[in-house]
């Protein structure tokens, strides 16, 4: 699945150069924040609606940062487009809801965006599935065994 | 959303939502992924997210008793039409909507027995939401079951934790207190004293901005912090100007002058063409609408100024805010006469206004709307 967002094309609506001169200062924020990733291991997230953008703008931060090695989707409450750019260390994470339109979109400088990871709740509650599944099973072939002798 | 009062049992109510979300089969990615635009739609630094994850997981349904009085129900469309159903849903689900009457299934008396009954279970501890102003000059201008706006709203106010207005016409008076206010027209604010009241304007409100307060105070039990005219700073904190894509043009000089002409179709700043930006506070040049796709500055259209107090009387939505409202000189000797009695001398110029239009009782124009 791909998706653009390009307001621009979308409504005509006429695009000038350096429309709210943010591109660039939000360029150098993300290198700033890559630079304190290497030397304090921090991470830091941008959000993009935060920040006010020509129609248009947005597209430029992303075309700059590009699209890099990996790339991967969710599927949790709608899906997620996460991937990380060019630049590693730098992931565009991509909410939207279950109509495909944009909920949320930030800039995450990591080294893996916290959402990928598996959450421990989720691994508990896995845990306690599978037992169940392996337990139901075992009841089950034991009587199939019953039967059988 | 749950509108009827029937389906809340007391087990139901004393579920927190993340026991909710769990009995759904919500993952705890999806739930981290809904704190992540719960964040941005509150306005609210990335870093918050852990935090509102952990608040929202403890957090408890809140009976919400919705009251409509004078309005075109606009602000209920502006939330219930949005088109986020997961997110929204989610907050909705969070509360219990125990009386609303335009969206819940009961009608006549048992609407009114179920406002009744959550007002008494909840005494002290529900939030009132209010959309629409409260006609003061004759009761019968608007009522529900027979009662008076004013009553309803006095009594529902009496037990309500906190009071959230939602739209202009209950912050401010809106289109109903415009001059010349036929039905005297007056906010929630003015009638209430005595409690923590919420003022969400807008004609209508953005949703996220409605969903925000209420999940501001599911999130943190709080209501938010507040600007001089109850206005949460988190949203209305700053103005469409400062946060509009087009300022820098208003910076270089540089504006349109009509809807069709080379600044119009450049993109250039439409403050000539009567844009209130620079002094209307409101969220809209950032969160946007229709889910973030535009606002009416972006669509060629001036801000009209809608989440300000008055806004339909501010002298014409296609007139530069840089010209007076109003004829100066008469202004001015009903203000030199205001100094001794202010109240009387704008009561006077309200009323000379009001049986001017009544003498004449003249249709609007089109034309009219750029006087």
């Amino acid at each position: 699945m791909t998706h653009t967002n390009s307001a621009a094309a979308q409504f005509n609506i006429q695009i000038g150069d350096n429309l709210t001169w943010n591109v660039r200062p939000l360029l150098h924020e993300v290198k700033h924040a890559l630079d304190n990733l290497i030397n304090t291991g921090e991470t830091a997230i941008i959000d993009l609606r935060s920040i006010p953008l020509a129609p248009g703008e947005e597209d430029k931060i992303l075309n700059t940062l590009g699209r890099g090695e990996v790339q991967s989707q969710l599927n949790a409450l709608g899906p997620s487009e996460i991937f990380e750019t060019e630049y590693a260390g730098v992931w565009i994470v991509t909410h939207y809801n279950e109509d495909d339109e944009i909920i949320g979109r930030f800039i995450e400088i990591t080294t893996m965006p916290a959402i990928l990871c598996s959450q421990n709740e989720d691994v508990i509650a896995a845990y306690n599935r599978l037992s169940e599944n392996l337990e139901d099973n075992r009841e089950t072939n034991e009587s199939v065994v019953e039967k059988l002798s | 959303m749950t509108t009827d009062s029937s389906t809340n049992g007391p087990n139901n109510k004393d579920k927190t939502l993340g026991d909710a979300l769990r009995s759904q089969g919500v993952s705890r990615r999806s739930f981290l992924k809904f704190c992540a635009a719960t964040a941005s739609m509150m306005a609210l630094s990335p870093a918050m997210i852990p935090k509102i994850a952990e608040a929202l997981e403890k957090a408890r349904k809140p009976s919400v008793i919705w009251l409509s009085f004078q309005e075109c129900t606009g602000c209920t469309e502006s939330l219930t039409r949005s088109h986020a159903p997961t997110i929204e849903n989610l907050i909705f689900d969070s509360i219990s909507l125990d009386y609303h009457h335009t969206l819940q299934a009961a009608a006549g008396h048992g609407a009114e027995a179920a406002r009744i009954a959550a007002m008494e279970e909840n005494y002290g501890n529900y939030l009132l939401v209010v959309d629409g102003s409260i006609p003061l000059d004759n009761p019968g201008y608007s009522t529900i079951a027979g009662i008076s706006n004013y009553d309803m709203l006095m009594e529902a106010a009496k037990g309500a934790a906190a009071i959230i207005a939602v739209g202009t016409c209950a912050t401010y008076g809106g289109i109903p207190h415009a001059n010349p206010n036929p039905t005297g027209a007056v906010s929630v604010g003015d009638l209430i004293k005595d409690k923590p009241i919420v003022n969400v304007p807008g004609c209508p409100p953005i949703p996220v901005v409605i969903t925000g307060v209420l999940t501001h105070f599911l999130t943190f039990g709080t209501l938010p912090e507040l600007d001089h005219i109850g206005r949460p700073m988190a949203f209305y904190g700053q103005s469409i100007h400062d946060r509009c894509y087009r300022r820098p043009f208003y910076d270089k000089g540089l504006f349109a002058e009509t809807f069709d002409d080379e600044g119009a179709r450049k993109g250039w700043c439409l403050y000539k063409l009567g844009c209130k930006g620079p002094t209307t506070y409101n969220a809209c040049a950032t969160t946007k609408w229709n889910n973030g796709t535009s606002f009416p500055i972006e669509s060629g259209h001036p801000c009209l100024g809608c989440s300000e107090p008055d806004f339909w009387d501010g002298g014409g939505f296609y007139k530069s805010i840089s010209i007076p409202t109003q004829d100066i000189t008469k202004t001015v000797v009903y203000t030199a006469a205001g100094a001794v009695a202010a109240g009387v001398v704008i009561g006077a110029l309200n009323k000379a206004k009001k049986s001017k239009m009544a003498s004449s009782h003249k249709k609007m124009t089109i034309d009219d709307l750029g006087k």
